[in-house]
């Protein structure tokens, strides 16, 4: 572990996801729908130097093991992350971030007029497409911006 | 059909579309065979944006197969305009009809409400999406009158928002159709329909005027340039004048050439191409009737 790692508190049990992209670490947390007032203990490393990414996010999450749902939600805006389940300060699962066909719930679509966005009795759906995302309803298709669909709510 | 409900042009395949297009061309054959044949069935109409023309027809259709229609009536005086969500409007009103058409300004709403009813769902246009039972016609005017195989179509205008385009342009990738797209840059077609087309490996060309593609067609498509699109006035007029289409200007087409319009028009097809053989628009408007009888006679199925 590097030296800058360690400025980012170990964690007993939890979660650590490493190899976020720079800046992407508040993202990681909307998708967890992690905003501190569930009284997780979470710790967030933004901008670390990397070998392998030149800058990254890492986000620890105290207590709090990640479903593969989350898990593969996070693949959209972190395709390279690795999530280090940790019980006792001991690394015991490393989960593989598997691109998902579908995401639901999570992304806001981006088009006004798309019937997900008004106030009708269902979760927005979205295709994982092998370079973007595509909204169920009204098919819009959205590549380079899809932080900005994330329900931070 | 293997469908219950019809939400888009990407669920039809040739069979579906030949099934319909046949059925169709028996009922225009013979009328009266086909009277009476759904008596006592009820459609319901829930048109959330008017729209004259195709509402008529849907009812046209039905009573000449002997039902009739139940009508929510326009949405200003409705309990829509209270706030009631469009998921508990359909799941009431299905219970009152065997059948439902809706036309909605939102995309999407065909695909949401099909996931809250049992009878068949007919998508009758939802926002910028999806318009299958236009295709459908559309479909039927070009087989009759320049058929399907080895087809070169010129399809212009709106392309970004002319959900009878997308549509459209989907359907045809089940026919060996070569597509050429001419519009206004501004106006060309959207990353999703771009998608769809690649996926489904279709020959698309893209142009920005008419002249170079002319000569080549079987069929052009003309749709209308609105000027809600632009923000500027002088520029609609400047893009809009040079994709109107006049006798004139189909001088350097084939004789044989099919002119089609999903009407109404404003000035995209001048008066006096009415005159011409290439005129084919009020034709096509015509066949939105047994068409759309054909499809609710596959839908509502057997009543024997
Ligand atoms: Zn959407």
């Amino acid at each position: 572990m590097s030296e800058h790692e360690l400025r980012v508190s170990k964690i007993r049990d939890g979660t650590v996801i490493d190899h976020i992209p720079g800046g992407q670490a508040l993202n990681v947390l909307a998708i967890l729908a992690i905003d501190g007032s569930g009284g997780e203990e979470v710790s967030i490393g933004m901008n670390v130097p990397s070998d392998r990414l030149g800058r990254k996010d890492i986000v620890k999450v105290e207590g709090r093991e990640l479903s593969q749902d989350e898990v593969d939600v996070l693949s959209l805006i972190a395709p390279d992350a690795t999530i280090n389940i940790v019980r006792d300060y001991d690394v015991v699962d490393k989960h593989r971030l598997e691109r998902p066909e579908e995401v639901t719930g999570v992304l806001t679509c981006p088009n006004r007029n798309c019937i997900s966005t008004d106030d009708e009795p269902i979760d927005s759906r979205f295709a994982v497409l092998p370079d973007g995302v595509r909204c169920e309803y009204c098919e819009t298709i959205v590549r380079d911006s899809i932080p900005d669909l994330i329900d931070a709510a | 059909m293997r469908h219950d409900h019809l939400v888009t042009a990407k669920q039809l395949t040739r069979a579906d579309v030949e099934t319909v297009l046949d059925r169709a061309a028996e009922i225009d054959a013979d009328p009266g065979a086909f009277r009476d044949r759904h008596a006592g069935a009820l459609l319901g109409l829930l048109f959330f944006e008017p729209s004259t023309r195709t509402k008529m027809s849907f009812e046209a259709a039905i009573k000449r197969l002997g039902g009739d229609v139940v009508d929510m009536g326009s949405v200003e005086s409705s309990s829509v305009k209270k706030g009631e969500s469009l998921a508990d409007t359909v799941r009431v009103i299905e219970g009152y009809a065997d059948a439902l058409v809706l036309r909605h300004p939102r995309q999407g709403a065909a695909k949401m409400t099909g996931e809250y009813v049992d009878v068949p769902l007919l998508n009758a246009g939802d926002g910028a999406g999806h318009h299958p039972t236009q295709t459908l016609l559309d479909l039927y005017t070009i087989r009759e009158n320049a058929g399907l195989d080895d087809l070169t179509i010129g399809i212009m205008g709106d392309l970004k928002y002319g959900r009878t385009v997308h549509s459209l342009a989907h359907a045809l990738t089940n026919f060996d159709a070569h597509q050429h797209f001419i519009s206004p840059e501004s106006l060309q077609l959207p990353r999703s329909v771009r998608y769809d087309l690649h996926e489904a490996g279709a020959t698309v060309r893209e142009h920005t005027d008419l002249e170079a593609v002319l000569p080549d067609l079987d069929v052009l498509y003309v749709t209308r340039i609105q000027r809600e699109r632009f923000p500027d006035e002088n520029e609609y007029h400047a893009i809009a004048g040079e994709y109107q289409v006049d006798a004139d200007t189909l001088a350097a087409a084939r004789d044989d050439l099919t002119v089609m319009h999903p009407l109404p028009r404003v000035d995209e097809i001048a008066a006096d191409v009415d005159d011409t053989d290439h005129a084919t628009y009020f034709e096509q408007a015509h066949n939105g009737v047994p068409v759309r009888m054909a499809l609710l006679d596959l839908l509502l199925g057997d009543s024997e």
